[in-house]
């Protein structure tokens, strides 16, 4: 199945987001995608791709050249306008609150073009939000650590079991109104101020 | 009294993002009962971008481009007002060691004057074969580009046949001076004094000698949140005011290099930020270029939005083809600068405000008393080439330029 003829660029620092929109553009039949992920000589790369299509993340500071260049080559009727046109309010709201934006080539007819930067919104959302997970993830793990330290604090120090070891830090975190992690953290931060050789 | 106002506003993380984030941390947006949130974005395009889904409600942003919004030049185009500018000056003209060398044998002295260091790049374009000059600026739609053009053009300089300008991110132009990528750039500050002190560049002139306390960052406001939150932009006009008066007073420029330079802010050394400050420049090879009126924050009515500046950018956009002019588009760019709103927000605070919106542009030599409201001094204002500029006769001074 043939998508298009069109030439995509996709310019995103993030190699892992960028990697996920290639991956996207060519699932659905886009078979010229080219990827930028090194922003050096950018201008010129551009010139020679003479791309249909930019997909750029929101945050590249780059935009506002990437903007100047379009505007310049207005002069040598190369026109390229941006993708989300004031008509559609919607799909703009749609692609800033995703964090990305695109440009086409102007005169191109925005239904060949619609697809391109919805299925890039979705994508940069999934993206946010497995960084989101991975993120809280590795929260967990650093808190299931603590709390595991703080335990063995308390088993050796007081003899305790483990069940009885997390219990108190339970006990203690309710009584105080805190959470659990936040008290492992006490712990282990009173322990090393009160034994500064004591690695456990 | 007790009615809190929730604002966000976007920033670029530059040395005249100063008086939002003093009102912010200095509480003076608290005292206006606003709940200030400042949110930092990397491109002007960004700003600009959520200012039109309203993601922000106001902005700090280049001069010239809630203007170009407004006539549909930048897409998507939020409409715009301009309720008050946030300082004067500010910019600065950097350019490589090697290059300096080349102007300081033409005769440019290391005082910054505009006329001198304007007529040895002449001299350097006219002896020189090969690839052109290139200079970097930071938008197309910014007073960077038209003051570098400016003093180009004025200096006998076609800024789009003579050289070559080039549009970068703000950070990325010492680096980029460094590696040969271009030979100079029109900047805000840290990037001149960053460019000096770290990457080997020499500055030529400074906006303040090119046009003298001339406009630059404004706050640019959504036109439909700002009419619909006549209160919350009254009270931000007034607790930005504040911040402009505790921005100008000498001894908080220590604490304010302290305060942008934090991560969330500018996040650069204090040391680069303060030079912008004291007006003590460093301007290559060590030495150090005293600038009075480098960057004004509230003198001189630094705040207020006058409409004949509003035009000036104007002129400038017809000037390098940006747009066509018409009487129409004239209007526009006129009425997107509102010094309506300022008046009604800060009459209760009984300071001088200027009684006309507009004033002939680069008419005051000297410190001049304005105003019969009291104790406002305006100017000077000259430009360096001695060219006035009338906002009545817009179409002569379009004109004239033309040829």
């Amino acid at each position: 199945m043939k998508a298009s003829g069109l030439n995509v660029l996709v310019i995103d620092e993030n190699r892992i987001r960028a990697a996920i929109i290639e991956e996207g553009l060519r699932d659905s039949g886009y078979d010229q995608v080219t990827v930028i992920d090194v922003m050096h000589g950018l201008a010129r790369r551009i010139a020679d791709l003479n791309p249909d299509v930019i997909v750029i993340d929101l945050e590249n500071p780059n935009r506002d050249m990437l903007e100047s260049i379009f505007q310049l080559s207005r002069a040598v009727k190369r026109p390229i306008a941006m993708f989300v046109d004031k008509s559609d309010e919607a799909s703009i709201e749609a692609a800033v609150e995703a964090g990305v934006s695109a440009y086409i080539v102007d005169g191109l007819k925005q239904e060949r073009v619609r697809p391109i930067l919805k299925m890039a919104i979705s994508r940069f959302n999934a993206f946010s939000r497995l960084s989101r997970e991975l993120e809280e993830t590795r929260g967990e793990l650093e808190n299931r650590k603590a709390i595991d330290r703080a335990k063995g604090l308390l088993m050796r120090s007081r003899g305790l079991s483990e069940e009885e070891a997390y219990a108190l830090l339970r006990r203690t975190a309710m009584n105080q109104n805190r959470k659990i992690v936040e008290i492992a953290q006490s712990l282990i931060t009173a322990a090393s101020l009160l034994d500064p050789g004591a690695k456990e | 009294m007790t009615t809190r106002h929730a604002i966000t506003a976007g920033f670029v993380p530059l040395l005249d993002s100063a008086l939002l984030v003093v009102a912010r941390e200095k509480g003076f947006a608290e005292v206006q009962s606003i709940d200030l949130t400042l949110v930092r974005e990397r491109s002007w395009a960004s700003i600009r971008d959520r200012l039109a889904v309203r993601q922000f409600d106001v902005a700090h942003i280049l001069g010239p481009m809630p203007i170009a919004c407004n006539l549909g030049l930048s897409a998507p185009a939020p409409e715009m007002v301009v309720p008050m500018a946030l300082g004067l000056g500010g910019n600065a003209v950097t350019v490589s060691a090697a290059l300096w060398q080349a102007m300081a044998g033409e005769g440019a002295t290391a005082d910054l004057d505009a006329r001198a260091s304007g007529a040895a790049l002449r001299k350097v374009i006219d002896g020189r074969k090969g690839e052109p000059l290139r200079f970097g600026v930071v938008h197309p739609y910014s007073g960077h580009n038209y003051e570098l053009r400016y003093w180009l053009a004025a200096s006998g300089i076609d800024p789009d046949r003579d050289i070559e300008i080039v549009v970068l991110p703000p950070p990325d132009m010492g680096d980029a001076l460094a590696e040969g990528a271009i030979d100079g750039y029109c900047a805000g500050e840290p990037w001149n004094t960053f460019g000096v002190m770290k990457r080997g560049g020499h500055l030529a002139t400074v906006k303040a000698a090119i046009w003298r306390s001339s406009p630059e960052k404004v706050l640019g406001v959504n036109a439909r949140w700002g009419e619909g939150h006549p209160e919350a932009l009254a009270a931000l006009l007034v607790a930005l005011y504040e911040a402009s008066l505790w921005c100008a007073r000498p001894e908080n420029r220590e604490e304010l290099a302290q305060l942008l330079a934090k991560p969330a802010y500018v996040g650069r050394d204090a040391a680069l930020l303060l030079p912008a400050l004291s007006g003590e420049l460093p301007v290559g090879r060590g030495a150090v270029q005293n600038v009075r009126d480098f960057f004004v924050p509230n003198a001189k009515a630094a705040t207020f939005p006058w409409k004949s500046h509003a035009l000036w950018f104007y002129t400038q956009m017809v000037r390098w083809g940006q747009v066509a002019h018409t009487a129409e588009r004239q209007k526009i760019a006129a009425e997107t600068y509102r010094p309506d709103l300022y008046r009604a927000a800060l009459k209760g605070l009984g300071i001088a405000m200027p009684s006309a919106s507009s004033k002939v542009e680069g008419a005051l030599t000297v410190e001049t008393p304005v105003g019969s409201s009291g104790a406002l001094t305006l100017g000077p204002d000259g430009f360096f080439d001695g060219g006035r500029f009338d906002p009545d006769a817009v179409d002569a001074y379009i004109a004239a330029q033309m040829r």
